[in-house]
């Protein structure tokens, strides 16, 4: 069954529905992120395909609304004619899961998907300022608005930021925006360590000089020698300033290559897309976030007991983890170094089986599980809205 | 005479005055504990001093364990608590009541630890905000958020505030720089959430935190964002016939892609209260100002001054002011910063704090002065113009309390100005008891349930701050 409602007052109607008669329902927006999270199935499947189209866009403001089911595509290109962005560079999925549809701006909210720039710029969470959706009561509720200063009210957006669809169904959402950089360029370290790689970005990091990309591609998972990359992103002339300032700086990890603009453009998006480990389709993958020095041990300790490649961005504090799509697809072992650096791991790809029986998301301490619990339960209580999908009944 | 209602105290409550102190002497020592009416005295109220209510006690505990111990059992005896920073909130958000207990951070007030590779400081929460700065200036580094009360403000009130500053343009606000707190619920359990990586995992707790206004438990210790300091900074100042064209040239320069670090906007009136005050050189012939300040080297500052500049003549730019100096920069920002303290000389004033979109703000400007001069006052208006958050300074006399009601009544009519334009009540300030009564303009009955049922997700009697954010009215059973 599939319910493709035009309207938010139809879609209080399909949920009221629903939780009169005890049904439940699957969240869809483009479909490109089904692999995401737990396996949770649904009586229905509750879509946003009908709900499209951007119903603000103020670029002098900086900002605009879309109904959560408006295509990622046909934002970015209205964005782009303005030279505007979304600050926070969504990941695609479709080249981690091979899926064919297209990305909607309501599941980018959904999940809270940022990509490189989140070091410098934020994630998609600090630039979505406003939604409407509706809970599981089937009841039309709104938070933010539509400027960037608001402190009005407890922050429902936040917390719906990432929420997978477990409070509610979102109907339509407001990001704020930056200006497309005009320029962009990158340095390129090769053949350093991690350890040194990542010493190497956190440098670059508390320079002056707004390094808004820092990744490390390990031997055997970019092209070649090991890549340590810096992207710095301004006008032309601050690009080659600040990169030229920046080689200096850190001229001690070695005489960097220069990437150009487009170069740039093409690395960033395949780091943002998890590109590197895509392939082969058959291994699972991690999703890692720790403090950006722990990052080598973290990985020192998970390779000890599986074979394993990686990357960094973020600074080192983004790890992507691909590993071999059997047993617990290396739950214990990453979970126990986690345990030790602090920070989390989200299973970003598994086998459907896998992602029924470990814990996708990273487990929660009993109080924050027991806020979690009574937070799903004071938006849905009777569990209509994608249950299970995070955490297990919730 | 006050307009805001706080809720009736509990008699029963104030009858246990006695043994609820001396439960608290139990926990604490002596020297945490404040029971003596006067020294009760300095906690009756916080910047919106037009509004008093002496505690039933205060207490400064010295650790989360102290919160934790206090929380468990002021929860338990089912007393009332008022969380409280520094008491700069200007919305009234640390005002106590007389049947709640104060529990202060201000002895939380170390710095744990300074991590510059990962570009984070863990915090207690009691330091204050320009402690967290002064801490890590020396090696390059800054925290963020610069609200205006920076010295004194604690970051434990920012939290509770999600508190702003005149550089949040560029560097966002203080839910974009929380990576981690420790809370402590009513009931005296521990919460840590997030920590020195990005984004917590599970539902995004941390971003319900910042901006709770005291209402989901007490931050004790915060995990912040540090950032670098830029080679340089540089701001210029531009003088316009009239608000208009000052309001079309912040809007011009973003939308040639530029983002500057702070764009600040006065009104006439405004920059005549200043200039008397702090003799910053503001030209007093023109009708509105602009500060407009940016980063990077000194040829990359000297690059967009230049494409600045270009575009406010676009806009009729009459006085145009370039600081050549450290010293000529400083006097540019001294009257802005010293906005509030010189109206102050001259008159009570509210501040008020409400967000408009950018393309309304001329409208709204027009709107503030009709209804402020329809009530007879006057207003000076001092704000950040680059995000559309306005800080009309309402004049009056506060030993005279029909231009006070005057005053309020005029500051809802503005709010309501600006949530009619398609912004809203307050854009860093916080709700408190100031624009409690006032959220029906901004969200409906559902929207507010739906926040009152979060909240008793955490607070399910309704024991912390319960005086603020939600009309009294219509609360959730």
């Amino acid at each position: 069954m599939l319910f493709s409602p035009a309207s938010e007052g139809e879609c209080a109607e399909i949920i009221e529905d629903c939780r009169r008669t005890g049904q439940t329902l699957d969240i869809q927006g483009g479909n490109t992120r089904a692999g995401l999270g737990r396996t949770a199935p649904a009586d229905a499947i509750l879509s946003t395909q009908n709900l499209t189209g951007v119903t603000l866009y103020e670029p002098a403001e900086m900002v605009f609304s879309a109904r959560a089911g408006t295509p990622l595509r046909d934002i970015e290109a209205m964005l782009a004619e303005k030279n505007q962005i979304l600050p926070f560079e969504p990941m695609d999925f479709r080249t981690l899961f091979g899926a064919a549809g297209e990305p909607t701006i309501g599941g980018v909210a959904a999940t809270n998907s940022s990509g490189p720039r989140r070091i410098m710029s934020g994630a998609a969470r600090d630039h979505l300022i406003g939604l409407r959706l509706v809970n599981g009561r089937g009841e039309i509720v709104k938070s933010g608005g539509r400027v960037m200063k608001n402190v009005t009210g407890l922050d429902l957006v936040k917390l719906n930021c990432g929420a997978f669809g477990t409070l509610g169904f979102l109907t339509e959402v407001t990001f704020k925006l930056l200006p497309a950089p005009r320029d962009s360029g990158a340095l390129v370290f090769e053949g350093l360590d991690d350890a040194s790689a990542i010493a190497c970005l956190c440098a670059a990091m508390g320079s002056p000089f707004e390094v808004s990309g820092a990744a490390h591609l390990p031997l055997g998972v970019g092209e070649g020698r090991a890549q340590t990359v810096l992207r710095i992103e301004h006008f032309p002339a601050s690009v080659n300033y600040r990169l030229d300032r920046l080689a200096h700086a850190l001229a001690s990890y070695g005489k960097p290559a220069h990437m150009d603009h487009a170069a740039t453009t093409k690395l960033f998006a395949d780091i943002r897309d998890c590109a590197p480990l895509a392939e082969p389709r058959e291994r699972a993958i991690w999703k890692l976030s720790v403090a950006p020095t722990k990052g080598p041990e973290v990985i020192r300790t998970i390779a000890k007991s599986t074979e394993a490649s990686w990357f960094y961005d973020w600074s080192g504090g983004l790890i992507w983890l691909a590993v071999p799509a059997q047993g617990d697809c290396s739950a214990s072992g990453v979970r126990a170094a986690i345990a030790a650096s602090g920070g989390h791991a989200t299973l970003m790809r598994a086998p459907d089986a896998a992602r029924a029986e470990i814990p996708v998301f990273q487990p929660l301490s009993a109080p924050l599980m027991k806020l979690t619990a009574g937070i799903k339960s004071s938006f849905d209580p009777d569990g209509v809205l994608n249950v299970g999908r995070m955490y297990a009944g919730i | 005479m006050t307009h805001i209602a706080f809720p009736p105290p509990d008699p029963a409550i104030i009858a246990r005055r006695a043994d609820i102190v001396a439960g608290l002497l139990a926990i604490l020592p002596s020297e945490c504990v404040i029971s003596s009416e006067n020294e009760r005295r300095a906690y009756e109220t916080d910047a919106l001093t037009a509004y008093r209510r002496l505690p039933l006690a205060v207490v400064l505990p010295r650790s989360t364990e102290d919160v934790s111990a206090v929380l468990r059992y002021l929860h338990a005896e089912g007393v009332k608590v008022v969380p409280r920073g520094a008491g700069t909130s200007l919305s009234g958000g640390a005002i106590p009541q007389e049947d709640a207990v104060v529990v202060g951070v201000s002895k939380l007030n170390r710095i744990l630890e300074v991590d510059y590779a990962n570009r984070v400081a863990r915090v207690q929460a009691g330091v204050t905000n320009l402690g967290v700065s002064d801490a890590i200036m020396g090696d390059g580094f800054f925290y963020a958020p610069d609200p205006s009360s920076q010295l004194a403000c604690t970051v434990a009130g920012n939290i509770g505030m999600n508190s702003g500053g005149a550089h949040c343009l560029k560097h966002g606000v203080t839910t974009n720089h929380i990576l981690g707190v420790r809370l402590v619920l009513i009931d005296g359990t521990v919460v840590d959430i997030g920590g020195a990586h990005m984004d917590a995992p599970g539902l995004d707790v941390l971003g319900l935190i910042v901006g709770h206004e005291g209402q989901l438990g007490i931050v004790t210790e915060a995990t912040v964002r540090i950032l670098r300091i830029a080679e340089g900074a540089r701001p210029v100042l531009f003088g316009f016939d009239s608000s208009e064209e000052a309001g079309a040239c912040v809007a011009d320069i973003i939308g040639h892609g530029i983002v500057p670090v702070a764009m600040e906007f006065m009104d006439k009136l405004a920059i005549e209260i200043t200039e008397a005050f702090a003799h910053a050189g503001y030209p007093l012939d023109v009708g509105a100002m602009l500060i407009v300040e940016v980063e990077g080297s000194d040829a990359e500052i000297d690059a967009q001054l230049l494409e600045i500049t270009m575009i406010a003549q676009k806009h009729n730019v009459r006085t145009i002011r370039q600081s050549q100096s450290a010293m000529e920069a400083a006097l540019i920002w001294k009257g802005r910063k010293s906005a509030f303290g010189a109206t102050g000389r001259i008159a009570d004033y509210i501040c008020m704090d409400g967000t408009a979109p950018l393309g309304k703000l001329a409208f709204v400007l027009k709107r503030t002065d009709e209804i402020v001069a329809g009530f007879g006052l006057r207003v000076a208006n001092v704000f950040h113009a680059g995000d559309g958050n306005m800080h009309p300074l309402i004049m009056y006399n506060v030993n005279d309390p029909a231009e006070q009601a005057k005053a309020e009544q005029a500051g809802n009519e503005i709010l309501k100005v600006c949530v009619e334009a398609g912004g809203c009540l307050t854009g860093e300030h916080g709700v408190g008891i100031e624009k409690r009564d006032l959220m029906l303009f901004q969200f409906n009955q559902t929207d507010l349930d739906q926040q009152m049922r979060v909240r008793a997700v955490f607070d399910p009697r309704w024991l912390l701050n319960p005086a603020k954010v939600f009309p009294l009215d219509g609360r959730a059973a």
